[in-house]
């Protein structure tokens, strides 16, 4: 057999999304914010449902529109109809906007027009609904640069830039969780609650992307982190900030250490117990006060599954892919549980994914583990194949390939297409890591029992 | 509760029926109001469905990671050979390339492309970018062609310049490209080209078989389960019938004017709509009056074995209220009909891109305060289906979040679906789905049913 030729400059099955993407699911988290698309409707409408695939919930992402008029004479053009008429429908207190290639490709200056927009109503424009115009603020993610978790974290950073202020310090903690569930968010809430740490986390989307049913229709879902709350962000005793390759050029963290001398502590996703430890620890130090019997109960059960797991998944090979900070955490949880991550990949591209992993599982080279960033599916199935794994982790677009090698397959992470309730996968702290090992060893306790010839009935 | 009011601008293309209110001038075919939360979606999405499903082209995506990654395997337009539809190609244009230029990063994409893969033809999309950057796509198509020695087919569809029916045009300017390359010979005079079917779920065999049965040769299918080799000869066929009123008329027109192929409008959802389509291909062939004999023995039979399955669910469906917002709206046409004949009302009927005439079809069928209503948004659709208390409501993947949030049913028939709605056994099929989702107990833990919210 001749080896087929692989195409090498188009991008195949791509493992990331658009800049977009990652600040409308961010904007989602702030209380009472429409995200805002300055671009084609074909944006919104495709952001929207790509989302709404996941998280099963109504996800309204206002658009500018684009005709060919706005694309030749600037998108200022409409300006005043179109964030008028969000404002008037939505009564947001926030219009999360958020550019695209087309609206920068044309260079919209959003800042000025945004300048421009107010500056009606202080002339005397009567204000829509009569009441003070929502907070806006605008986060410039062109698609052609990075992916979804660059527009994620950008849209938060533009958030704090814009609304938070300095002032008396608080006894106050923020908490920047990264691009996790809504479980995961709302399992971070509970132990802050449990220490006692007023807590301001930025994004919240725990309720607007997984909330209960409505009597009436409710334009913004309830639920997200309050401007109020968010303003104060600048007055915390600390920031902490779930990353292992944010630099400090993209991190909200280090942008209000760096502004409001709010001291960043950077923690990387906490998976598995080491990473958990971290977290807890660091929350025992700022609210010195030791872990609740809860977590230390959680922790317990989480090492006597350790144990009597870990014959099941032993020396295990697994390929992980999504988004870098995804990967680097999973990675150092498998090799906590004995499996080697043969392959991290991560369709993002931040130059420090070695470096970073090799800070958590240092005999990376010595287990010969390949870590790639920027590849798409095609790149890792190609890997795949060579690398034979026997597990694949990642989210629901692993699927085609692992269907066709025939990998057994936990999803995880975004997006889960293909499955139920992926708005509900817990993923951090020691309840998040128990729930992924409970699956991982079932995974392979399912391939080994419905592989086997005897149909065993203990397993 | 609080009073929706519909957006300054929007009123116009709201319509509520009723006896006193005898003109009707239904605003539609215009660009969605600026800031609105349209269920639309653009130029690009409109090529894209249309052409997605031709299982053995190249379909490369020029422009920036996005409109790729969001279209990747999203239909379930099912192909019985080659599945290269199924992947998702990009140029993943980056920001040098959106200030130099991506001509040559589209070049040499494609040229590695077509390599690897040896499709019949490939579809190239321009993105919104492609728009104002100015690629001259079309010459590296020609360069491309010239090279590799396939068709490779430009499709004007930056996202911006119209609306998704823009989108259809340009996917039909490029099908039209194809249509007439190949050869005709041993095409009968009985034969036909099925045109805007996509074969979701298998829905085109479905169709093709009955078409089939009747002693009719299919020729291409357009352009689901669909083969460049089959469209390029589809010039052959006698006779076009296009299916989904937005996406395909046009092609059945400039076939029509170059070839001189007629073309009938039909639809396959529902009994009435179903054998309609049957009866109006044979009675084109009325010279062959075997074909019209063997269309009433299908459907004899066919609603033979459909009729009494029906009638469980028609006792529990009667009365029940139905809300319709769909893309196209011929397919509203057939889905009232559908309703009707398990005594179900439909209380809202709407479209993405329906023009004055569909709209004016829309009220002489539906009952006195049906709402008729154009290019909606989320906030518009929740106020009717709540206003008009309706149990069901028929759309695609956006619109059912906003059902099973208020607590109503839902049938997906849109790109999405994996059970096939059209023909006769798709008609039940669909029943069923009404059935399973308006039946359901779980409503009653809904707010609007007494339930806490």
């Amino acid at each position: 057999m001749t080896t087929m030729k692989t195409a090498k400059t188009a991008t195949q099955n791509a493992c990331r999304l658009c800049n977009p993407l990652g600040a409308c699911l961010a904007f989602r988290g702030i209380e009472n914010c429409v995200p805002f698309l300055h671009g084609s409707q074909g944006c919104a409408t495709y952001i929207r449902r790509y989302l709404i695939s996941h998280f099963k919930e109504p996800v309204d992402i206002a658009s500018s529109n684009f005709n060919e008029d706005t694309a030749v004479f600037g998108g200022s053009h409409n300006l005043k109809l179109r964030l008028k008429n969000v404002t008037q429908q939505y009564k947001p207190d926030v219009i999360g906007l958020a550019t695209t290639c087309l609206s920068e490709t044309i260079g919209d200056d959003v800042e000025m027009i945004l300048k421009e927009y107010v500056a009606l109503f202080e002339k005397g424009e009567p204000l829509p609904n009569g009441k003070p115009l929502p907070v806006m603020i605008h986060a410039s993610t062109p698609s052609y640069q990075g992916g979804h978790i660059d527009g994620f974290h950008a849209a938060m950073k533009a958030t704090v830039q814009k609304l938070a202020s300095g002032g008396t310090r608080k006894n106050l903690l923020n908490l920047f969780p990264n691009m996790v569930s809504p479980a995961d968010l709302r399992h971070m809430k509970e132990i802050m609650k449990d220490f006692s740490l007023p807590c301001v986390m930025l994004p919240d989307y725990s309720e607007t992307l997984d909330g209960g049913p409505w009597a009436e229709y409710h334009r913004i879902p309830k639920g997200g982190t309050p401007v109020s709350a968010i303003t104060q962000t600048g007055r915390a005793s600390g920031s902490i900030e779930f990353t292992s390759v944010l630099t400090a050029e993209k991190s909200l963290a280090a942008y209000l250490e760096d502004a409001f001398g709010v001291p960043r502590y950077h923690i990387p996703l906490p998976i598995g117990i080491t990473l958990s430890d971290r977290f807890f620890g660091t929350l025992e130090k700022l609210s010195e006060t030791p872990m609740p019997a809860k977590y230390e109960d959680e922790r317990r059960r989480l090492v006597d599954a350790y144990a009597d797991g870990h014959k099941y998944i032993f020396d295990k090979t697994a390929i992980v892919y999504g988004e870098e900070d995804l990967v680097i955490s999973l990675a150092a949880f498998l090799r906590e549980i004995g499996i080697v991550p043969v392959l991290c990949a991560s369709g993002g591209k931040s130059g420090l994914m070695k470096k970073k992993l090799l800070d958590l599982v240092p005999d990376l080279e010595d287990l010969e583990i390949k870590v790639r960033e920027g590849v798409d599916f095609v790149d890792i199935e190609q890997e795949a194949r060579e690398l034979k794994p026997d597990l694949l982790i990642g989210n629901s677009k692993g699927y085609t390939m692992s269907r066709k090698n025939k990998l057994p397959f936990i999803r995880i992470g975004f997006p889960v297409h293909d499955r139920f309730g992926g708005q509900r996968l817990h993923h951090i702290g020691y309840r998040g890591t128990q729930e992924l090992f409970d699956r991982i060893v079932n995974t392979v306790i399912e391939q080994r029992q419905s592989s086997s010839p005897i149909g065993y009935t203990y397993m | 509760m609080e009073k929706i009011t519909i957006l300054e601008g929007r009123q116009s293309q709201v319509y509520e029926k009723n006896t006193e209110q005898t003109d009707f001038d239904i605003k539609c075919e215009t660009t969605s109001l600026s800031g609105s939360v349209s269920q639309r979606a653009c130029v690009f999405c409109g090529s894209r469905v249309v052409l997605y499903p031709v299982a053995d082209a190249l379909h490369v995506v020029h422009g920036p990671i996005g409109c790729a990654a969001y279209t990747w395997d999203i239909r379930g337009a099912v192909s019985s050979g080659p599945e290269l539809h199924r992947l998702s190609f990009s140029t993943d244009l980056k920001e040098m390339d959106v200030i130099y230029g991506g001509e040559k990063k589209l070049h040499r994409s494609l040229t590695e492309l077509i390599e690897q893969y040896q499709p019949k033809a490939a579809f190239i999309y321009s993105t919104c970018i492609i728009g104002i950057i100015g690629d001259d796509i079309d010459a590296v198509c020609k360069k491309v062609s010239q090279e590799q020695g396939i068709p490779v087919l430009p499709v004007h569809s930056e996202g911006f310049k119209g609306t998704k029916k823009d989108g259809y045009k340009a996917a039909c300017d490029a099908l039209m490209k194809l249509v007439g390359t190949g050869s005709t010979e041993g095409i009968g005079t009985y034969s036909i080209n099925i045109l805007g079917e996509f074969n979701l779920a298998g829905e085109a065999w479905i169709i093709k078989n009955y078409y089939e049965e009747m002693g009719i040769e299919v020729v291409s299918t357009m352009t689901g389960d669909g083969r460049v080799d089959d469209i390029r000869r589809s010039h052959g066929a006698s006779l076009n019938i296009v299916q989904c009123s937005g996406s395909m008329v046009k092609l059945a027109k400039m076939m029509e004017e170059k070839y001189g192929i007629p073309y009938l409008r039909v639809s396959y959802f529902g009994i009435e709509d179903m054998s309609k389509a049957l009866y109006d291909v044979a009675r084109h062939f009325s010279d062959n009056p075997a074909i019209m004999d063997a269309a009433k023995r299908l459907v004899s039979r066919e609603v033979g074995e459909l009729y009494p399955k029906l009638q469980k669910y028609r006792k529990a469906l009667a009365g029940k209220k139905a809300a319709i917002y769909v893309g196209g709206a011929f397919k509203a046409f057939s889905l009232i009909k559908a309703l009707a004949s398990v005594d179900m009302k439909v209380v809202l009927a709407g479209s993405q891109t329906g023009n004055k005439d569909d709209y004016a079809g829309l009220r002489e069928m539906c009952d006195e305060g049906t709402v008729i209503v154009d290019d909606s948004n989320p906030v518009e659709l929740s106020k009717f289906v709540l206003e008009k208390e309706a149990d069901l409501l028929i759309g695609g993947v956006k619109e059912r979040p906003i059902a099973y949030k208020l607590g109503i049913g839902f049938c997906d028939h849109n790109h999405e679906r994996k059970i096939p709605l059209a023909g006769f056994e798709g008609m039940l099929n669909f029943i069923r789905e009404v059935y399973n989702s308006v039946m359901s107990p779980v409503w009653k833990f809904a707010p609007r049913k007494g339930g806490v919210s």
